[in-house]
C-alpha cells in the first residue's frame, strides 16, 4: 500500500470502488485470443514461405510474394502478430508500471511501435508482391 | 514500478533462539516471523523448539504450544481449529495454507518455517491487515439481489441450479489464494483478487439472483478482473481445494458471451 493511500481518510470500500469499473477489457481479452488462434493457424504456412524465400534474391522473393494466397498469408500474419504484440505488451506495462505518467507514456509508445512495425511490414509486403 | 524487494524497515534481521524445553524427548524446530509495531525494530525470525509429545499434530497446535509454554507474546489469529473459519491462514513452509489443517509432520526436512500471508501489511507477528481484502469482498456485493416481489416463502432453486454453486460456496475467505497471486501482489489496490472474484462468480451463477448483468458490469475492467493471467497459484494454495482460476475464467467467458 502506498503511503498516500495508507494515510488517506477514505474508507476501504471507497478506495476499492475508486473510479468505478471501466466497462472495457473484454474486447482486448477476446482479440488476444483471436490473434493467438490466427497465428497458430498461420505459423506453419509462414514458416514454409520463409524457407522458400531462403537464399533467393529480390526478384525471386518478389516472384513468390507476388502470389495472392502467399501475400495474403504474410499480411494476415503481420496484422495478427502486431495486434497480439500490442495487447500483450500493454498487459505487461499495466502489470508492472505503477507510475501513472510513465504508464501513459509507455502505453502510447507501445501503440506507436506496434502500428509502425505493422505498417512498415505491410508496406514492404505490398511493394514486393506488386513489384512497384 | 512493482516492488520486488522489501522496504528497508521490513527486511528481516536475526532473531532469538529460545531454549529447548527441559525434559522433552522429541522436539520440532519452528522458525516464526516476528514483528512488533511498538518496538520500532525490523522484523526477525525467532527459533522455537516444540515438544511434539506434548502437543497436537497440526502446525496450529505447535503455535499454541509455543504461546502457552514458551512465549506468550507470539501473536496469531485462530478460532475454529478445523478449517472452517479461515482465521489461521499463514505461509507455512513456503505455501499459504491454514495452520489448523496443515500437519507439522507434512513439513519435510528441518524447521517448520512460518510467515504471515505474503504482501499484506502486518499488524503484528503472523497477523496480516486484511482490510483491503475484506473491502474487495464487500465491493462485489455478496448478497442476493432481486427486483421481483419477494415470495411468500423462500426464493426457489432447482437441484441442478443449486449444484452450480458447488466449488464456490465453500470458500471461507481465508485469503490464502489472493495473497499467493503475483498479480495481486503487484496490483492489490485495483485487482480484486481470486477470492473476491470466486465469490463474485458464486453470485453471478446463482439462479435466484436478478442482478447478473449489473454484477458483470462492475467486474468488466482491465484491472478488477483482467489482471488474472491464469497463473493458478490460487488453485494450488486453496486449503479447501477450490479453483478460483476456473471461476475467473467462467466470468471472462460470460463477458465474451454477452458481447458476441
Amino acid at each position: 500500500m502506498s503511503d498516500a493511500r495508507a494515510k488517506s481518510m477514505r474508507t476501504p470500500l471507497g478506495r476499492v470502488r475508486n473510479l468505478g469499473a471501466a466497462h472495457s477489457g473484454t474486447s482486448d481479452f477476446w482479440r488476444q485470443r483471436i490473434t493467438a488462434v490466427a497465428m497458430t493457424l498461420l505459423i506453419v504456412p509462414v514458416v514454409v514461405v520463409v524457407i522458400m524465400l531462403l537464399g533467393r534474391n529480390q526478384a525471386g522473393a518478389a516472384q513468390i510474394l507476388g502470389s495472392l494466397p502467399i501475400a495474403l498469408i504474410m499480411l494476415l500474419f503481420v496484422i495478427a502478430s502486431c495486434w497480439h504484440m500490442k495487447i500483450g505488451m500493454q498487459v505487461v506495462i499495466e502489470d508492472y508500471v505503477h507510475s501513472e505518467p510513465l504508464k501513459l507514456v509507455a502505453i502510447m509508445a507501445n501503440n506507436f511501435f506496434a502500428v509502425t512495425v505493422a505498417l512498415a511490414s505491410i508496406y514492404a509486403l505490398i511493394k514486393l508482391s506488386t513489384g512497384v | 514500478m512493482a516492488e520486488f524487494a522489501l522496504p528497508k524497515n521490513s527486511q528481516i534481521t536475526g532473531g532469538k533462539t529460545w531454549p529447548k524445553p527441559v525434559g522433552a524427548t522429541e522436539v520440532r524446530e519452528f522458525k516464526v516471523y516476528r514483528w512488533n509495531p511498538d518496538d520500532g525494530k525490523n522484523p526477525s525470525v525467532d527459533t522455537y523448539y516444540v515438544d511434539v509429545n506434548d502437543c497436537g499434530p497440526m502446525v496450529l497446535d505447535g503455535l499454541i504450544w509455543i504461546k502457552n509454554h514458551i512465549d506468550p507474546s507470539l501473536t496469531f489469529r485462530r478460532s475454529c481449529r478445523e478449517g472452517v473459519c479461515g482465521s489461521c491462514a499463514m505461509n507455512i513452509d513456503g505455501q499459504n495454507t491454514l495452520a489448523c489443517t496443515k500437519s507439522m509432520h507434512d513439513v519435510k526436512d528441518g524447521a517448520v518455517k512460518i510467515n504471515p500471508l505474503p504482501h499484506q501489511p502486518v499488524v503484528k507477528d503472523l497477523v496480516p491487515d486484511l482490510t483491503n481484502f475484506y473491502a474487495q469482498y464487500a465491493s462485489i456485493e455478496p448478497w442476493l439481489k432481486t427486483t421481483s416481489p419477494t415470495p411468500q416463502k423462500e426464493w426457489r432453486q432447482s437441484h441442478e441450479d443449486r449444484e452450480k454453486l458447488d466449488g464456490l460456496y465453500e470458500c471461507i475467505l481465508c485469503a490464502c489464494c489472493s495473497t499467493s497471486c503475483p498479480s495481486y501482489w503487484w496490483n492489490s489496490q485495483r485487482y480484486l483478487g481470486p477470492a473476491a472474484l470466486l465469490q463474485a462468480n458464486r453470485w453471478v451463477k446463482d439462479s435466484r439472483d436478478e442482478a447478473t448483468g449489473e454484477r458483470l458490469d462492475n467486474l468488466e475492467d482491465p484491472f478488477r478482473l483482467y489482471r488474472c493471467h491464469t497463473i493458478m497459484n490460487c488453485a494450488k494454495a486453496c486449503p479447501k481445494g477450490l479453483n478460483p482460476a476456473e471461476a475467473i475464467a467462467e466470468l471472462k467467458l460470460k463477458l465474451v458471451e454477452r458481447q458476441i
